[in-house]
């Protein structure tokens, strides 16, 4: 196997079996608040099981999900050769059970085996001026992604209307109708405006930002912080068993719309929220 | 921490409350939505022997194959409610007294469970490395070729599989419950 495909195959590994330390704090704080609850009994098996996975470089979940790539490529790359790379990565990986066989064509329900199929991977370019590439890679589980949802405002029956409250409303309301669906607590990534497409793109976008960081927009930021509490007051708990612990955190971007459209998309990670990067300047690459 | 052995009888199951943490030894089935509308529509007699007073878990492994042998490296359950459709119809049809998934299921699965002596648990989404680890072994597998690996139906001996009872046979559901409290917090939130 060619150099590029062997790191992208350890950005996969990395992806799978090792929590990204933000999640894993963010859960292991939950768990102590939680205290000697069923709840915090839940976050803590949570925890032992992605120090298994670890350990064992297995996968946390086996809904290892779709890989969603996002590339950013300097001048010495090119995207045919770096989605070459991608896909055989995701083939090996399967091959090592990293990821589970997830790719299923849904007109004759054949699971192609190997994590290859069309549009699977997932993958998505932006060109940069210098050299390098820079690769963020997200393992989007399908029960987090069943209870994502898209709102068209206005809404009537949460009377949401085309603002930040009616924003609000939209958000509440999906992690509400989700429960411990998506397995609970997860992370929300929030898209305001834009097309039904981009606005879905920019609510999983925001969940590639660190846990702990604050929106650049004010307003949004303390749109964030609110849900955040609101969210959390719900009472679903991990896996929704009931708790405090709901989510644990929401990110919200905003994208300019048609007059005509107002679309609000949410996208649900799971607690397992699974990414990693790697960044190649020359022969150098290192994971994070 | 209650203990259950496979197969159970009715009686025991019936003893079960919501909020009972047991842990479960034995030989299961993993099934999903392909097996499940299969198992419906179709005689499944190979089935039947696992099932009768077996339990049902809603979970699509990540497989090892080594010679001949397979093995579970990732096995949390999966989302149960794509099942509700089935799950009554399947519970009668193969006498199964337990399914375990997650996030719940609703109204006909916790009818079947009141009136056959059957429970619905809960495992833990996303333990993928640790309940692979209580699966001990894979007895055999149907449908491997037609389903794919996580359709498939995956015959298996469990030992200690932690879960926890959501669904009653006595009519109660931690998961209605937990929905009705948390509908009460979202109408304050939203206000009107």
């Amino acid at each position: 196997m060619p150099d590029l495909a062997q790191h992208f195959e350890e950005l996969i590994r990395r992806a799978s079996t090792d929590l990204y330390g933000d999640v894993y704090d963010k859960l292991t704080a939950c768990a102590e608040a939680e205290g000697d609850t069923a709840a915090g009994a839940t976050l803590r098996q949570m925890l032992q099981n992605a120090d298994a996975a670890r350990e064992n470089s297995t996968p946390i979940c086996q809904d290892t999900g779709t890989p969603i790539f996002y590339i950013d490529y300097g001048p010495d790359f090119r995207q045919k050769q770096v989605t070459e790379a991608a896909e055989a990565a995701a083939a090996s990986a399967t091959g090592k059970y990293y990821l589970r066989p997830n790719a299923v064509d849904p007109v004759s329900g054949k699971n192609s085996g190997n994590n290859q199929g069309d549009g699977f991977p997932y993958v998505h370019f932006h060109e940069m001026d210098e050299p390098g590439l820079k690769v963020r890679l997200m393992l989007k589980g399908g029960g987090s992604e069943n209870v994502s949802e898209q709102y068209r405002l206005p809404d009537s029956r949460l009377h949401a209307g085309r603002d930040l409250e009616g924003v609000r409303r939209c958000v509440v309301d999906a992690v509400f109708t989700a429960q411990g669906k998506g397995c609970a607590p997860g992370t929300v990534g929030v898209g305001i405006g834009g097309d039904r497409m981009s606005s879905y793109m920019e609510a999983k976008e925001q969940l590639f930002r660190a846990l702990g960081d604050k929106n650049d927009d004010p307003e949004l930021a303390a749109l964030e912080e609110r849900l955040y509490g609101e969210c959390n007051d719900l009472g679903v708990g991990p896996m929704g068993f009931g708790g405090k612990t709901t989510i644990l955190g929401v990110k919200i971007g905003k994208r300019h719309r048609v007059p005509a459209s107002y679309f609000v998309s949410v996208a649900y990670m799971c607690w397992a929220y699974r990414r990693a990067s790697m960044t190649i300047k020359g022969e150098e690459v290192s994971y994070d | 921490m209650i203990d259950i052995k496979l197969p159970v009888d009715e009686e025991t199951i019936r003893k079960l409350n919501v909020g009972d943490v047991v842990s479960i030894t034995g030989v299961m089935m993993t099934a999903r939505d392909a097996a499940h509308k299969y198992m419906v529509e179709e005689e499944a007699p190979e089935v039947a022997d696992v099932l009768k007073d077996g339990m049902i878990y809603h979970c699509g492994p990540v497989i090892k194959k080594e010679g001949d042998e397979y093995s579970f490296v990732a096995a949390g359950p999966t989302t149960s409610i794509r099942e509700e459709p089935y799950q009554g119809t399947v519970m009668k049809k193969y006498g199964v007294r337990g399914v375990i998934g997650k996030g719940g299921m609703e109204g006909k699965t916790l009818a079947a469970c009141k009136e056959l002596g059957g429970v619905y648990l809960s495992a833990v989404g996303g333990l993928g490395t640790i309940l692979a680890r209580s699966v001990k072994k894979v007895r055999t597998v149907y449908k491997l070729e037609e389903f794919g690996v996580p359709e498939a139906m995956w015959v298996i001996e469990v030992e200690k599989f932690p879960a926890v009872v959501t669904m009653d046979s006595h009519g109660r559901s931690i998961h209605d419950e937990v929905l009705e409290a948390s509908r009460k917090k979202f109408d304050e939130i939203i206000g009107d």
